[in-house]
Protein backbone atom coordinates (compact mmCIF):
# COMPACT_ATOMS: atom_id res chain seq x y z
CA UNK A 1 0.00 0.00 0.00
CA UNK A 2 1.55 3.34 -0.90
CA UNK A 3 0.52 6.41 1.23
CA UNK A 4 0.90 10.11 0.87
CA UNK A 5 -0.61 11.73 3.70
CA UNK A 6 -1.47 15.24 2.24
CA UNK A 7 -1.92 17.07 5.51
CA UNK A 8 0.99 16.67 8.35
CA UNK A 9 3.06 18.98 10.96
CA UNK A 10 6.03 16.68 11.18
CA UNK A 11 7.75 19.34 12.74
CA UNK A 12 5.83 18.04 15.93
CA UNK A 13 6.91 14.43 15.04
CA UNK A 14 9.93 12.16 15.83
CA UNK A 15 12.43 10.23 13.92
CA UNK A 16 10.55 7.37 15.37
CA UNK A 17 7.25 8.57 13.46
CA UNK A 18 8.86 8.81 10.11
CA UNK A 19 10.52 5.36 10.39
CA UNK A 20 6.83 3.49 11.41
CA UNK A 21 5.24 5.56 8.46
CA UNK A 22 7.87 4.60 6.29
CA UNK A 23 6.99 0.71 7.34
CA UNK A 24 3.53 1.42 6.73
CA UNK A 25 3.88 2.45 3.42
CA UNK A 26 4.13 6.50 3.41
CA UNK A 27 5.82 7.70 0.77
CA UNK A 28 4.91 11.38 0.79
CA UNK A 29 4.01 14.50 3.17
CA UNK A 30 2.52 17.36 2.35
CA UNK A 31 3.92 19.31 5.62
CA UNK A 32 0.93 22.62 5.75
CA UNK A 33 2.18 25.70 7.84
CA UNK A 34 0.29 26.00 10.48
CA UNK A 35 -0.15 26.94 14.33
CA UNK A 36 2.58 25.72 16.88
CA UNK A 37 0.48 25.37 20.07
CA UNK A 38 2.10 28.38 21.67
CA UNK A 39 1.48 31.51 19.61
CA UNK A 40 4.05 33.59 17.61
CA UNK A 41 4.69 37.03 18.60
CA UNK A 42 6.05 38.28 15.46
CA UNK A 43 6.52 37.49 12.08
CA UNK A 44 10.47 36.59 12.59
CA UNK A 45 9.14 33.45 14.03
CA UNK A 46 7.21 32.72 11.07
CA UNK A 47 10.23 32.99 8.71
CA UNK A 48 12.12 31.00 10.76
CA UNK A 49 9.25 28.07 10.77
CA UNK A 50 8.91 28.06 7.44
CA UNK A 51 12.58 28.13 6.53
CA UNK A 52 12.32 24.87 8.28
CA UNK A 53 9.64 23.24 6.32
CA UNK A 54 12.01 24.72 3.70
CA UNK A 55 15.29 23.20 4.80
CA UNK A 56 15.84 20.99 8.03
CA UNK A 57 12.14 19.00 7.73
CA UNK A 58 12.59 17.57 3.99
CA UNK A 59 16.57 16.73 4.74
CA UNK A 60 14.96 14.71 8.05
CA UNK A 61 11.90 13.37 5.89
CA UNK A 62 14.66 11.42 3.25
CA UNK A 63 16.68 10.53 5.72
CA UNK A 64 13.69 7.97 6.12
CA UNK A 65 12.87 7.51 2.65
CA UNK A 66 9.62 9.90 2.86
CA UNK A 67 9.30 12.73 0.27
CA UNK A 68 8.55 16.04 2.15
CA UNK A 69 6.50 18.97 0.25
CA UNK A 70 4.88 21.98 2.31
CA UNK A 71 2.06 24.69 2.13
CA UNK A 72 3.04 28.30 3.26
CA UNK A 73 0.35 30.81 5.16
CA UNK A 74 -0.96 32.76 7.95
CA UNK A 75 -2.62 30.17 9.51
CA UNK A 76 -6.39 31.22 10.79
CA UNK A 77 -6.05 31.51 14.03
CA UNK A 78 -2.48 33.88 14.35
CA UNK A 79 -4.40 35.89 11.63
CA UNK A 80 -5.61 37.38 14.38
CA UNK A 81 -3.02 39.22 16.38
CA UNK A 82 -1.75 42.31 14.70
CA UNK A 83 2.25 41.52 15.55
CA UNK A 84 1.37 37.97 13.35
CA UNK A 85 -0.36 39.70 10.38
CA UNK A 86 2.87 41.56 8.74
CA UNK A 87 3.69 38.15 7.40
CA UNK A 88 1.37 38.44 4.91
CA UNK A 89 3.94 40.77 3.02
CA UNK A 90 6.54 37.79 3.24
CA UNK A 91 4.69 35.31 1.75
CA UNK A 92 5.10 35.92 -1.80
CA UNK A 93 8.93 35.10 -1.77
CA UNK A 94 8.15 31.60 -0.22
CA UNK A 95 5.20 30.70 -2.52
CA UNK A 96 7.62 30.85 -5.46
CA UNK A 97 9.85 28.34 -3.97
CA UNK A 98 9.89 24.57 -5.66
CA UNK A 99 8.73 22.63 -2.62
CA UNK A 100 5.58 25.23 -1.86
CA UNK A 101 2.70 22.85 -3.28
CA UNK A 102 -0.22 24.96 -2.13
CA UNK A 103 -1.00 27.90 0.03
CA UNK A 104 -2.54 27.05 3.58
CA UNK A 105 -3.57 26.03 5.88
CA UNK A 106 -5.80 29.43 5.63
CA UNK A 107 -9.61 29.79 6.76
CA UNK A 108 -11.51 30.42 9.90
CA UNK A 109 -10.83 29.97 13.47
CA UNK A 110 -13.58 32.20 15.00
CA UNK A 111 -15.05 33.79 11.76
CA UNK A 112 -13.33 37.53 12.93
CA UNK A 113 -13.22 40.33 10.45
CA UNK A 114 -9.77 39.53 10.80
CA UNK A 115 -10.21 36.29 9.28
CA UNK A 116 -12.21 37.54 6.37
CA UNK A 117 -9.28 39.18 5.18
CA UNK A 118 -6.61 37.00 5.75
CA UNK A 119 -8.67 34.61 3.72
CA UNK A 120 -9.48 36.96 1.07
CA UNK A 121 -5.85 37.74 0.67
CA UNK A 122 -4.09 34.61 0.64
CA UNK A 123 -6.74 33.02 -2.04
CA UNK A 124 -5.35 35.85 -4.08
CA UNK A 125 -1.98 34.84 -3.32
CA UNK A 126 -2.66 31.61 -4.82
CA UNK A 127 -4.10 32.62 -7.76
CA UNK A 128 -1.35 35.23 -8.59
CA UNK A 129 1.30 32.27 -8.13
CA UNK A 130 -0.56 29.10 -9.78
CA UNK A 131 -0.77 27.41 -6.31
CA UNK A 132 -4.14 25.69 -5.11
CA UNK A 133 -5.05 26.54 -1.33
CA UNK A 134 -5.62 23.96 1.28
CA UNK A 135 -8.39 25.40 3.42
CA UNK A 136 -8.73 24.47 7.45
CA UNK A 137 -12.68 24.51 8.22
CA UNK A 138 -13.21 25.74 11.92
CA UNK A 139 -13.80 23.10 14.66
CA UNK A 140 -16.62 25.07 16.18
CA UNK A 141 -19.67 26.15 14.47
CA UNK A 142 -18.20 23.86 11.20
CA UNK A 143 -21.40 23.86 8.82
CA UNK A 144 -21.87 28.05 9.31
CA UNK A 145 -18.07 28.14 8.78
CA UNK A 146 -18.24 26.00 5.85
CA UNK A 147 -20.53 28.22 4.04
CA UNK A 148 -19.02 31.58 4.65
CA UNK A 149 -15.92 29.81 3.68
CA UNK A 150 -17.25 28.70 0.50
CA UNK A 151 -18.95 32.16 -0.43
CA UNK A 152 -15.45 33.57 0.30
CA UNK A 153 -13.87 30.94 -2.28
CA UNK A 154 -16.48 31.66 -4.88
CA UNK A 155 -15.89 35.46 -4.79
CA UNK A 156 -11.88 34.86 -5.25
CA UNK A 157 -9.95 34.37 -8.26
CA UNK A 158 -8.78 30.83 -7.22
CA UNK A 159 -11.44 28.18 -9.43
CA UNK A 160 -13.13 26.23 -6.61
CA UNK A 161 -11.50 22.93 -7.98
CA UNK A 162 -8.29 24.33 -6.69
CA UNK A 163 -9.30 24.28 -3.01
CA UNK A 164 -8.92 21.21 -0.96
CA UNK A 165 -11.47 22.05 2.09
CA UNK A 166 -10.13 20.10 4.97
CA UNK A 167 -11.22 18.40 8.20
CA UNK A 168 -14.32 17.29 6.80
CA UNK A 169 -17.35 15.53 8.45
CA UNK A 170 -20.58 14.07 8.38
CA UNK A 171 -22.17 17.19 8.38
CA UNK A 172 -20.06 19.21 6.18
CA UNK A 173 -18.92 16.72 3.59
CA UNK A 174 -22.14 17.03 1.03
CA UNK A 175 -22.25 20.73 0.41
CA UNK A 176 -18.14 20.69 0.17
CA UNK A 177 -18.86 18.28 -2.95
CA UNK A 178 -21.70 19.75 -4.15
CA UNK A 179 -19.06 22.81 -4.59
CA UNK A 180 -17.10 21.45 -6.77
CA UNK A 181 -14.09 21.38 -4.07
CA UNK A 182 -11.74 18.77 -3.14
CA UNK A 183 -12.74 16.78 0.44
CA UNK A 184 -10.26 16.37 2.67
CA UNK A 185 -10.90 14.12 6.30
CA UNK A 186 -8.32 14.39 9.11
CA UNK A 187 -8.50 10.83 11.48
CA UNK A 188 -7.73 11.18 14.74
CA UNK A 189 -7.66 9.29 18.00
CA UNK A 190 -10.60 10.63 19.60
CA UNK A 191 -11.70 14.03 17.61
CA UNK A 192 -12.20 14.62 13.87
CA UNK A 193 -12.91 11.47 11.84
CA UNK A 194 -11.95 7.99 13.02
CA UNK A 195 -11.12 4.59 10.10
CA UNK A 196 -14.88 3.53 10.11
CA UNK A 197 -16.85 6.72 9.75
CA UNK A 198 -14.53 7.34 7.01
CA UNK A 199 -15.36 4.20 5.55
CA UNK A 200 -18.97 5.23 6.17
CA UNK A 201 -18.29 8.42 3.84
CA UNK A 202 -16.41 6.73 1.76
CA UNK A 203 -19.17 4.04 0.34
CA UNK A 204 -21.72 6.86 0.73
CA UNK A 205 -20.28 9.77 -1.52
CA UNK A 206 -17.83 8.00 -3.25
CA UNK A 207 -13.84 8.49 -3.23
CA UNK A 208 -13.55 10.62 -5.91
CA UNK A 209 -11.84 14.28 -4.76
CA UNK A 210 -11.29 12.61 -1.40
CA UNK A 211 -8.19 12.61 0.60
CA UNK A 212 -7.42 11.49 4.47
CA UNK A 213 -5.19 12.35 6.34
CA UNK A 214 -3.77 11.83 9.69
CA UNK A 215 -3.10 16.09 10.68
CA UNK A 216 -1.11 14.71 13.59
CA UNK A 217 0.96 17.33 15.13
CA UNK A 218 1.78 18.22 18.95
CA UNK A 219 -1.47 16.99 20.21
CA UNK A 220 -3.40 13.58 20.24
CA UNK A 221 -2.57 12.10 16.96
CA UNK A 222 -1.29 9.57 15.10
CA UNK A 223 0.76 9.67 12.17
CA UNK A 224 -0.31 6.31 11.10
CA UNK A 225 -3.80 7.24 10.63
CA UNK A 226 -3.93 6.92 6.78
CA UNK A 227 -2.70 3.06 6.42
CA UNK A 228 -5.62 2.51 9.52
CA UNK A 229 -7.67 3.84 6.75
CA UNK A 230 -6.70 1.71 3.95
CA UNK A 231 -6.84 -1.46 6.28
CA UNK A 232 -10.36 -0.24 7.35
CA UNK A 233 -11.06 0.40 3.95
CA UNK A 234 -9.64 -3.46 2.53
CA UNK A 235 -11.76 -4.81 5.47
CA UNK A 236 -14.79 -3.49 4.10
CA UNK A 237 -14.95 -4.23 0.69
CA UNK A 238 -13.17 -1.89 -1.25
CA UNK A 239 -10.71 -3.18 -3.45
CA UNK A 240 -6.90 -2.00 -3.82
CA UNK A 241 -7.27 -0.28 -6.59
CA UNK A 242 -9.69 2.60 -4.71
CA UNK A 243 -7.83 2.54 -1.78
CA UNK A 244 -4.25 3.45 -4.12
CA UNK A 245 -6.86 6.31 -5.18
CA UNK A 246 -7.65 7.89 -1.68
CA UNK A 247 -4.41 7.49 -0.34
CA UNK A 248 -2.20 8.21 -2.98
CA UNK A 249 -3.58 8.88 -6.70
CA UNK A 250 -6.27 11.50 -5.30
CA UNK A 251 -3.23 13.77 -3.05
CA UNK A 252 -1.23 13.60 -6.25
CA UNK A 253 -3.85 15.31 -8.38
CA UNK A 254 -4.91 17.63 -6.13
CA UNK A 255 -1.10 18.62 -4.97
CA UNK A 256 0.05 18.59 -8.67
CA UNK A 257 -2.41 21.11 -9.45
CA UNK A 258 0.78 23.39 -8.31
CA UNK A 259 3.31 21.78 -10.85
CA UNK A 260 5.69 21.58 -8.49
CA UNK A 261 5.11 17.85 -6.47
CA UNK A 262 8.16 15.81 -7.25
CA UNK A 263 8.22 12.30 -6.70
CA UNK A 264 11.39 11.10 -8.72
CA UNK A 265 13.02 10.27 -5.45
CA UNK A 266 9.76 8.38 -3.88
CA UNK A 267 10.82 4.89 -2.81
CA UNK A 268 8.33 2.47 -4.02
CA UNK A 269 5.89 0.86 -1.58
CA UNK A 270 5.75 -2.83 -0.90
CA UNK A 271 2.74 -2.45 -3.76
CA UNK A 272 3.24 -1.01 -6.55
CA UNK A 273 -0.24 0.20 -8.53
CA UNK A 274 -1.12 -1.73 -11.51
CA UNK A 275 2.53 -1.77 -12.23
CA UNK A 276 2.51 1.98 -12.36
CA UNK A 277 5.85 4.04 -11.51
CA UNK A 278 4.99 7.38 -12.70
CA UNK A 279 4.71 9.09 -10.14
CA UNK A 280 5.26 12.63 -10.94
CA UNK A 281 2.31 15.00 -10.30
CA UNK A 282 1.12 17.86 -12.50
CA UNK A 283 2.88 19.32 -15.53
CA UNK B 1 24.92 11.68 -2.16
CA UNK B 2 27.48 13.33 -4.09
CA UNK B 3 26.71 16.91 -5.87
CA UNK B 4 29.09 19.43 -8.37
CA UNK B 5 31.58 20.03 -5.77
CA UNK B 6 34.53 20.04 -7.94
CA UNK B 7 37.24 17.82 -7.33
CA UNK B 8 40.45 19.03 -5.95
CA UNK B 9 42.73 17.91 -8.83
CA UNK B 10 40.55 19.32 -11.82
CA UNK B 11 39.78 22.69 -12.45
CA UNK B 12 36.25 23.94 -11.65
CA UNK B 13 34.27 24.49 -14.89
CA UNK B 14 34.02 27.76 -16.47
CA UNK B 15 30.57 29.28 -17.19
CA UNK B 16 31.08 28.15 -20.64
CA UNK B 17 31.66 24.85 -19.80
CA UNK B 18 28.41 24.86 -17.42
CA UNK B 19 26.09 25.74 -19.93
CA UNK B 20 27.25 22.93 -22.24
CA UNK B 21 27.38 20.36 -20.02
CA UNK B 22 23.47 21.45 -19.18
CA UNK B 23 22.68 21.78 -22.59
CA UNK B 24 23.53 18.22 -22.95
CA UNK B 25 21.60 16.78 -20.25
CA UNK B 26 18.28 18.73 -19.97
CA UNK B 27 15.27 18.18 -22.50
CA UNK B 28 14.30 20.97 -24.53
CA UNK B 29 11.33 22.81 -22.54
CA UNK B 30 14.27 23.18 -19.71
CA UNK B 31 17.14 24.50 -21.92
CA UNK B 32 14.52 27.37 -23.09
CA UNK B 33 13.47 28.10 -19.82
CA UNK B 34 17.71 27.96 -18.92
CA UNK B 35 18.59 30.69 -22.46
CA UNK B 36 15.72 33.00 -20.81
CA UNK B 37 16.95 32.79 -17.28
CA UNK B 38 20.41 33.49 -18.33
CA UNK B 39 18.98 36.46 -20.39
CA UNK B 40 17.61 38.05 -17.39
CA UNK B 41 21.03 37.37 -14.98
CA UNK B 42 23.24 38.55 -17.83
CA UNK B 43 20.52 41.95 -17.62
CA UNK B 44 20.82 41.85 -14.00
CA UNK B 45 24.84 42.24 -14.08
CA UNK B 46 24.56 44.91 -16.86
CA UNK B 47 22.68 46.96 -14.70
CA UNK B 48 23.45 50.07 -12.40
CA UNK B 49 24.32 48.60 -8.47
CA UNK B 50 21.52 49.56 -6.20
CA UNK B 51 18.54 48.29 -3.92
CA UNK B 52 16.12 45.60 -5.82
CA UNK B 53 12.94 47.83 -7.18
CA UNK B 54 10.16 47.42 -4.47
CA UNK B 55 9.49 43.95 -2.14
CA UNK B 56 9.10 42.43 -6.12
CA UNK B 57 12.03 39.74 -6.83
CA UNK B 58 14.36 40.74 -9.86
CA UNK B 59 13.46 38.25 -12.58
CA UNK B 60 16.67 36.53 -12.49
CA UNK B 61 16.49 35.16 -8.80
CA UNK B 62 12.57 34.22 -9.31
CA UNK B 63 14.41 32.10 -11.98
CA UNK B 64 17.27 30.97 -9.32
CA UNK B 65 13.87 29.96 -7.13
CA UNK B 66 11.98 28.20 -9.52
CA UNK B 67 15.46 26.21 -11.08
CA UNK B 68 14.54 22.55 -9.25
CA UNK B 69 10.72 22.43 -10.71
CA UNK B 70 12.48 23.44 -14.35
CA UNK B 71 15.08 20.97 -14.42
CA UNK B 72 14.16 18.57 -12.79
CA UNK B 73 17.18 16.44 -11.39
CA UNK B 74 18.86 17.90 -8.00
CA UNK B 75 22.06 18.04 -10.00
CA UNK B 76 20.76 19.88 -13.03
CA UNK B 77 19.12 22.44 -10.63
CA UNK B 78 22.32 22.44 -8.82
CA UNK B 79 24.56 23.88 -11.47
CA UNK B 80 21.96 25.52 -13.52
CA UNK B 81 21.72 27.99 -10.17
CA UNK B 82 25.46 28.31 -9.91
CA UNK B 83 25.68 29.09 -13.84
CA UNK B 84 23.03 32.13 -12.75
CA UNK B 85 24.63 33.10 -9.93
CA UNK B 86 28.14 33.14 -12.00
CA UNK B 87 26.56 34.95 -14.79
CA UNK B 88 24.46 37.86 -12.68
CA UNK B 89 27.14 38.33 -10.43
CA UNK B 90 25.19 39.71 -7.25
CA UNK B 91 27.02 41.69 -4.87
CA UNK B 92 27.56 40.88 -1.35
CA UNK B 93 24.45 42.33 -0.17
CA UNK B 94 22.31 39.69 -2.71
CA UNK B 95 24.53 36.76 -2.24
CA UNK B 96 23.40 37.20 1.32
CA UNK B 97 20.08 37.89 0.69
CA UNK B 98 19.78 34.70 -1.74
CA UNK B 99 21.03 32.21 0.59
CA UNK B 100 19.64 33.63 4.13
CA UNK B 101 16.06 33.36 2.10
CA UNK B 102 17.07 30.25 0.14
CA UNK B 103 15.49 26.69 0.98
CA UNK B 104 18.19 24.61 1.33
CA UNK B 105 18.84 23.97 -2.52
CA UNK B 106 19.20 27.07 -2.78
CA UNK B 107 21.74 28.14 -0.04
CA UNK B 108 23.20 24.97 -1.40
CA UNK B 109 23.74 26.63 -4.81
CA UNK B 110 25.19 29.55 -3.25
CA UNK B 111 28.05 28.00 -1.32
CA UNK B 112 28.85 25.86 -5.11
CA UNK B 113 29.18 29.43 -6.42
CA UNK B 114 30.82 31.10 -3.64
CA UNK B 115 34.31 30.78 -5.14
CA UNK B 116 33.23 32.32 -8.49
CA UNK B 117 31.53 34.98 -7.00
CA UNK B 118 33.60 38.64 -6.45
CA UNK B 119 33.01 38.82 -2.15
CA UNK B 120 35.56 40.03 0.31
CA UNK B 121 36.43 36.77 2.33
CA UNK B 122 34.30 38.13 5.67
CA UNK B 123 30.78 38.08 3.41
CA UNK B 124 31.22 34.38 1.96
CA UNK B 125 32.66 33.41 4.93
CA UNK B 126 29.60 34.41 7.49
CA UNK B 127 27.39 31.86 4.69
CA UNK B 128 29.98 29.19 4.65
CA UNK B 129 29.88 29.65 8.77
CA UNK B 130 26.65 28.93 8.73
CA UNK B 131 26.11 26.10 6.71
CA UNK B 132 28.74 24.62 8.94
CA UNK B 133 26.38 25.03 12.17
CA UNK B 134 23.73 23.02 10.10
CA UNK B 135 23.07 19.21 10.72
CA UNK B 136 21.77 19.14 6.74
CA UNK B 137 25.19 16.78 5.06
CA UNK B 138 24.39 18.40 1.65
CA UNK B 139 25.18 21.94 3.20
CA UNK B 140 28.04 20.72 5.11
CA UNK B 141 29.65 18.97 2.32
CA UNK B 142 28.55 22.52 -0.08
CA UNK B 143 30.17 24.70 2.54
CA UNK B 144 33.44 23.15 2.53
CA UNK B 145 34.39 23.43 -1.36
CA UNK B 146 37.47 25.81 -2.06
CA UNK B 147 36.03 29.06 -0.61
CA UNK B 148 36.34 27.46 2.68
CA UNK B 149 39.47 25.77 1.47
CA UNK B 150 41.43 28.90 0.83
CA UNK B 151 39.32 31.05 3.70
CA UNK B 152 38.35 28.97 6.86
CA UNK B 153 40.89 30.09 9.93
CA UNK B 154 42.65 26.76 11.23
CA UNK B 155 40.73 26.12 14.04
CA UNK B 156 37.34 26.71 11.82
CA UNK B 157 38.66 24.37 9.22
CA UNK B 158 39.50 21.58 11.44
CA UNK B 159 36.06 21.63 13.49
CA UNK B 160 34.78 21.38 9.24
CA UNK B 161 37.05 17.97 8.75
CA UNK B 162 35.76 17.00 11.87
CA UNK B 163 31.64 18.00 11.11
CA UNK B 164 32.51 15.97 8.00
CA UNK B 165 33.57 12.92 9.38
CA UNK B 166 30.79 13.23 12.49
CA UNK B 167 28.27 13.45 10.14
CA UNK B 168 29.12 10.95 7.11
CA UNK B 169 29.97 13.80 4.74
CA UNK B 170 32.68 11.74 2.57
CA UNK B 171 36.19 13.85 3.05
CA UNK B 172 36.21 13.87 -0.66
CA UNK B 173 34.59 16.80 -0.59
CA UNK B 174 36.59 18.85 1.30
CA UNK B 175 38.57 21.78 -1.13
CA UNK B 176 42.34 21.37 -0.32
CA UNK B 177 42.57 18.73 1.87
CA UNK B 178 45.69 17.68 1.49
CA UNK B 179 47.64 20.78 1.97
CA UNK B 180 45.72 21.90 4.60
CA UNK B 181 45.79 18.50 6.75
CA UNK B 182 49.61 18.47 5.67
CA UNK B 183 52.14 19.57 9.01
CA UNK B 184 48.60 19.72 11.27
CA UNK B 185 49.80 18.29 14.25
CA UNK B 186 46.53 19.51 16.19
CA UNK B 187 44.50 18.03 13.22
CA UNK B 188 45.71 15.04 13.94
CA UNK B 189 45.41 14.98 17.72
CA UNK B 190 41.45 15.86 17.46
CA UNK B 191 41.41 12.86 14.94
CA UNK B 192 43.51 10.70 16.93
CA UNK B 193 40.89 11.58 20.24
CA UNK B 194 37.83 11.08 18.03
CA UNK B 195 39.41 7.76 17.20
CA UNK B 196 40.15 7.12 20.92
CA UNK B 197 36.31 8.12 21.69
CA UNK B 198 34.80 5.58 18.93
CA UNK B 199 37.04 2.56 19.94
CA UNK B 200 36.18 3.17 23.27
CA UNK B 201 32.33 3.03 22.43
CA UNK B 202 32.74 -0.28 20.53
CA UNK B 203 32.15 1.97 17.56
CA UNK B 204 34.37 1.37 14.22
CA UNK B 205 36.14 4.44 13.21
CA UNK B 206 35.34 5.60 10.08
CA UNK B 207 37.58 5.22 6.59
CA UNK B 208 37.96 8.48 6.40
CA UNK B 209 39.22 9.51 9.59
CA UNK B 210 42.51 6.99 9.03
CA UNK B 211 42.77 8.53 5.52
CA UNK B 212 42.63 12.00 7.18
CA UNK B 213 45.37 11.11 9.78
CA UNK B 214 47.67 9.44 7.55
CA UNK B 215 48.31 12.70 6.05
CA UNK B 216 48.33 14.33 9.28
CA UNK B 217 50.51 12.04 10.87
CA UNK B 218 52.86 11.60 7.82
CA UNK B 219 53.54 15.56 8.15
CA UNK B 220 54.76 15.36 11.69
CA UNK B 221 57.58 13.46 11.13
CA UNK B 222 59.00 14.92 8.07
Amino acid sequence: MRIFDPHIHMTSRTTDDYQAMYDAGVRAVVEPAFWLGQPRTSPESFVDYFDALLGWEPFRAAQYGIVHHCTIALNPKEANDPRCVPVLDELPRYLVKDSVVAVGEIGYDSMTPAEDTALATQLQLAADHGLPALVHTPHRDKLAGLRRTLDVVAESALPVEHVLLDHLNETTVGEAKDAGCWMGFSVYPDTKMDEDRMVAILKSHGPERVLVNSAADWGKSDPLKTRKVGDAMLRAGFDEDVVDQVLWRNPVAFYGLSGRLDLERAEPADVQHEGNSILRGGE
Amino acid sequence: MTHTTASPSSPPPTVDELRAALLACLAPPANAWLDGALTDAAEAAAAPAGAPPGRALPAWELRFAEAGRRCGAEDAADQARVLLLRTARPDATAVARLYRQGTAAERRAVLLALDHLDLAPADGLALVEDALRTNDTRLVAAAVGPYAGRHLDAHAWRHAVLKCLFTGVPVDAVAALEERAHGDGELARMLGDYASERTAAGRPVPDDLSRVLAVAGKAEES
